[in-house]
């Protein structure tokens, strides 16, 4: 069976980091896991590090853009950080756009992002 | 590149009639070389010893059963020292087929059909040598290209670090849809490594650009975006603004400016950092938490 | 490794050995960064297809080479449904599944050569060749 992704959380925001390949049974425990533990903690953000992603095909980028999409009917941000350049341009080449995923450079990036997007008001 | 090697025409499997006019033809060769060699000096008026050198290596080569590596070898080293010295390669294939008229002669002299049947063979293997100085000298030239296109293009894409958190890539010159993939892979590739979220792409120096660069400049930004970065495209002329209109090309919500200028204030206000002018001629910088 | 047969896809975790070995074969190939991105990208859209759409299939992988560089021939096979209407399937967005329908589109503007044969109710082969630059 695989493995499910750890999800770490750091005050109201939860960070999971993305280490390897993904089969798509992953990330769909991933979206699960991430819609309960946001509900249970009340979080506000959700940081998805996929900087050790080597590639995010159209299955993988969809479901990001539906956890997002989840989770902000739970009342919570998601930002996508890391992303590799060759993942990029792989995805653009590929016709997909990550909807209305907030993306940021690094880690810490995406807390900064986290916190401006909280401050102001939607 | 190494340099590709002409495959020999397959022969068809030795008949001993063949192999009779092969060896008549090497006999020939060998026992004629005080004759032929300075016939096809004459002819070739390529440097002796050169010739000797290929003359040479093609016997011994007969004689290891038809291995030709080192006839090549010596073509290549002709090829090369003749380019140096300003021949075309027409003129050093046409030094060894040189070679086929300085053997015809002798081969009538002896006017045997065994001879008249070799040269036939001889004469085939002869253009395949010919082709292959011809190979030799088109793949040196293509690698000195290729290396030199490899320069320019280091040479021609810098990215610069303007601010904390701003780069900027000025583009000079012509874009290729190579060049424009290099540039649009080595920004994108600074983004992460000085963590910049702003990027300017000035184009001022670009001449025109056809669909497929601007394509490739709209990528970069997309691509830039997915990463979490934003770029501005800067100092686009007026006939570059006509052409991207007139292809039909969308350039939807991405942020241009007119200059350099333009895009760095611009970038500067969206990092929440304003300029302004004091009374004396003295740049203040404020920096807001944004 | 490559060559020795075609790879089975029959479940997720074949997706997964598709990309981490078409990921080798370019590597071996001297595939870019870039390009081999592009490659095992496509290369799991289509896995993904066949497993979709035809409940499974294989893929061949494959080291080519012409007189200037080298690249990775793929193909995939399937014994599915096919695909009526080619010129349909190869538009974006247009999907029989859940899919967003950019699996066959998208993986074509991945890769520098692209063939589809598909024979209703008999099965698809799709065949890629991705070249290093």
């Amino acid at each position: 069976m695989m493995e499910r992704i750890p999800i770490l959380k750091l005050g109201d925001t939860l960070i999971v980091s993305i280490q390897g390949d993904l089969e798509d049974q992953g990330v769909l425990a991933l979206q699960e896991d991430l819609a309960d533990k946001v509900v249970m903690t009340g979080a506000r953000g959700v940081i998805i590090d996929i900087s050790a992603v080597e590639i995010v095909d159209s299955y993988i980028g969809r479901m990001l853009a539906t956890i997002a999409d989840i989770l902000r009917m739970l009342d919570a941000d998601t930002v996508v950080v890391g992303m590799r350049p060759a993942v990029a341009i792989t995805l653009v080449e590929l016709g997909l756009s990550l909807g209305g995923v907030r993306t940021a450079l690094d880690l810490e990036k995406g807390v900064a992002l986290l916190d401006h997007v909280r401050s102001t008001p939607r | 590149m190494p340099v590709s090697t002409v495959p020999f025409i397959q022969e068809p499997p030795l008949t001993v009639q063949a192999d009779a006019a092969r060896r008549r033809i090497e006999e020939l060769l060998r026992a004629e070389e005080e004759l032929i060699l300075p016939r096809w000096h004459a002819i070739a008026k390529a440097p002796a010893d050169e010739l000797r050198e290929i003359y040479l290596a093609l016997l011994s080569g007969f004689q290891e059963g038809e291995d030709l590596t080192e006839v090549r070898g010596a073509l290549a080293e002709l090829s090369r020292s003749r380019a140096r010295q300003g021949h075309t390669p027409s003129d050093t294939a046409r030094a060894v087929f040189g070679l086929k008229e300085a053997v015809y002669e002798t081969v009538e002299r002896d006017g045997t059909a065994e001879a008249l049947l070799g040269f036939t063979w001889f004469s085939r293997l002869i253009d395949d040598l010919g082709l292959f100085t011809f190979e030799s000298y088109a793949s040196a030239r293509e690698k000195i290209i290729l290396d030199q296109a490899e320069q320019l293009l280091e040479l021609s894409t810098p990215v610069v670090k303007l601010w904390d958190g701003i780069v900027a890539v000025p583009l000079v010159g012509t874009l290729d849809s190579a060049r424009t993939q290099v540039v649009m892979e080595k920004l994108l590739q600074t983004l992460v490594d000085n963590g910049a979220e702003h990027a300017v792409i000035d184009i001022t120096g670009v001449p025109a650009v056809d669909t497929q660069v601007a394509q490739h400049l709209l990528k970069t930004v997309f691509a830039a975006r997915l990463m979490g970065a934003e770029c501005v495209i800067s100092g686009i002329r007026p006939q570059i603004a006509h052409t991207i209109v007139t292809l039909g090309i969308e350039f939807g919500d991405i942020v241009t400016k007119a200059s350099l200028a333009d895009a760095l204030a611009y970038m500067l206000r969206r990092r929440g950092i304003e300029i302004s002018q004091a009374e004396r001629p003295r740049i203040a910088v404020r920096t807001e938490h944004r | 490794m490559t060559g020795d047969g075609p790879l089975p896809i029959v479940s997720n975790a074949d997706i997964v050995a598709v990309r981490q070995q078409v990921r080798t074969a370019a590597v071996e190939s001297g595939f870019s960064l870039i390009d081999q991105t592009k490659v095992v990208t496509a290369a799991s859209e289509l896995a993904r297809n066949a497993l979709v759409y035809a409940g499974g299939g294989q893929v061949r992988i494959e080291v080519v080479e012409n007189a200037r560089r080298r690249g990775l021939r793929l193909e995939f096979h399937d014994e599915g449904p096919g695909i009526p209407d080619v010129e349909q399937a190869l538009t974006d967005g247009w999907t029989t599944g859940s899919g967003l329908g950019l699996g066959l589109s998208g993986s074509r503007r991945l890769v520098d050569e692209f063939d589809l044969d598909s024979v209703p109710g008999k099965g698809t082969t799709v065949t890629v060749t991705k070249w290093a630059r």
